[in-house]
């Protein structure tokens, strides 16, 4: 069966086409990046109007990619929730009413279940069950996911994302857009240890993250005078060393306690090189084996989107679809309430 | 911003330690609120400006205020999702942030205004990037950075924000 997916729950229009029997066929993107490179912005900027002009034209793009017609499609995924209601209306209503069109299944999918599951389209896929770090701009948790739809938090940010810490810090240093990979790549030229900054809830006992004091820190720390534009690259060194060591020793505490060896990893932050170098480190101590998905579906796509219908679908798990297409977002949805 | 307060208008000053003694205010400010709610048959939310720059302690703030509410979740920062709901014992806190704002148009597009129409309690980061779309402040709260404190101004730009301000003094 071929699944047309769309993500818009938040910055980026992501449209993929899935197929059931041949995995992906394509998938296209719009992100806003060279657009806010010139206002200097922070983290990708609002796109609900852009939304509504990309997806159709990605849409095109990728039956075109693929050689399908709209009348190939067996159902449209979209992604139903959590995010900002505006922008979720457009990629539900876009969804639902091409698949009242074409009279096929609508479904709606979970943001994050798509982020977790997007690992397994590489092409050295883990089994499960596994634990997944998910750390981006917005999200920084951690869960245990013992098959498709069976998903439970073991623990997150309990204020900043490791990614909006990245950017904002970027920002307090005065560095350009985008912040977050501007301050990592300073980083690769400073040694951390000269600054001593906070490993804040390292021994917590728990599995939740706190970032915000870390920029905190960075803030006393400059505007103290005590950061030379020289330093600037120990002091980013030292931010990233503790953000990273964070988040590897809550993973590899996160197997311990579910007695697990396979790590996956999601979201932007996982494209960095740092992290995946301690994540590496960290989990072969343990045994364990870290995977990650391709580089390009490690931001919002749509091509998990249509990849987690199609799991979805595979094992009999498919969300029943309202048969006059009535439909509705979930701007605020915990994926462990997905029912089945 | 809508309007510039004037001299007369109440404000409360003071000068804040550390994390607790931000929290410690966000704590006071509920107690003022739960005074004043509910408002009788209001069709207009209590908005309260947060302004300060990153680092300053308006989220902690926040977090200090819900949890005096009766709030036992997390707080987490709005900067990704825009607005976090809260509702804590019949009354909706919706706390915004509109720092990923490059233009205020944006908070029109993303249909943020529609918050504003209901009653409740608008908490709000950042609210110069919605201007002058963004409802005008009962209350505006600033954090300044202060030795290693912060200095904290409670200024009422409502007859609703000067009562709160009036609750809080005791």
């Amino acid at each position: 069966m071929l699944v047309l997916g769309i993500e818009s729950s938040c910055d980026e229009t992501g449209v993929a086409l899935c197929d059931s029997e041949a995995g992906l066929l394509a998938h296209a993107l719009h992100s806003q990046i060279s657009l806010h490179e010139e206002y200097g912005g922070v983290v990708p900027e609002l796109a609900s109007r852009d939304h509504l002009r990309r997806v159709l034209p990605l849409t095109r793009k990728v039956l075109l990619e693929a050689g399908r017609e709209l009348s190939d499609l067996g159902a449209v995924a979209y992604t139903a929730g959590p995010g900002l209601a505006g922008a979720l209306l457009v990629g539900a209503g876009f969804a639902e009413s091409l698949a009242f069109a074409l009279d096929v299944p609508a479904l709606p999918i979970h943001h994050l279940e798509g982020h977790l599951l997007s690992p397994l389209l590489a092409k050295d896929a883990p089994r499960f069950p596994f634990v997944a770090l998910l750390v981006s701009g917005g999200h920084t948790q951690l869960m245990r996911v013992t098959g498709v739809g069976q998903y439970e938090l073991l623990g997150e940010t309990v204020d900043d994302a490791a990614g909006e810490a990245f950017d904002k810090t970027a920002k307090l240093l005065g560095l350009p857009y985008p912040g977050g990979p501007v301050l990592s790549k300073l980083a690769d030229q400073g040694k951390p240890g000269r600054y001593k900054l906070p490993r804040p809830m390292l021994r917590s006992g728990d599995l939740d993250f706190s970032f915000s004091g870390l920029k905190t820190a960075v803030l006393t720390l400059v505007r103290d005078g005590k950061v030379a534009a020289t330093d600037q690259a120990d002091l980013a060194a030292e931010f990233q060393e503790a953000v990273v060591e964070v988040l590897a020793a809550k993973a590899v505490a996160a197997l311990k306690q579910c007695r697990m060896k396979r790590l996956v990893v999601a979201g932007g932050v996982g494209a960095n090189r740092r992290l995946r170098q301690k994540l590496d480190e960290a989990v072969r101590k343990v045994d364990g084996r870290v995977f990650y998905p391709e580089l390009e579906l490690c931001t919002d796509n749509g091509a998990m989107i249509a990849f987690a219908a199609m799991l979805r679908l595979r094992a009999g798990l498919a969300p029943e679809t309202d048969a006059g297409h009535a439909f509705s977002v979930r701007p605020r949805w915990g994926l462990e309430t997905r029912e089945g | 911003m809508s309007h510039v307060p004037d001299d007369s208008s109440p404000v409360i000053r003071m000068h804040l330690n550390d994390e607790e003694a931000t929290l410690a205010l966000g704590a006071s400010l509920a107690a003022a609120l739960s005074a004043h709610f509910p408002l009788p048959t209001s069709h207009s939310p209590l908005v309260i400006y947060l302004c300060g720059d990153l680092g300053a302690g308006k989220t902690t703030l926040v977090r200090g205020l819900l949890r005096a509410l009766g709030h036992g979740g997390k707080v987490k920062s709005p900067t990704y999702t825009l607005v976090e709901l809260y509702t804590v014992s019949n009354l909706n806190l919706y706390h915004f942030d509109f720092y990923r704002l490059n233009q205020p148009e944006e908070y029109l597009d993303a249909g943020l205004d529609e918050y504003f129409q209901g009653s409740g309690v608008c908490l709000v980061e950042w609210p110069d990037k919605a201007a002058p779309y963004v409802a005008a402040p009962d209350l505006r709260l600033e954090l300044v950075l202060d030795g290693a404190g912060r200095q904290a101004s409670l200024r009422a730009e409502s007859g609703k924000g000067a009562s709160c301000l009036s609750a809080m003094r005791g």
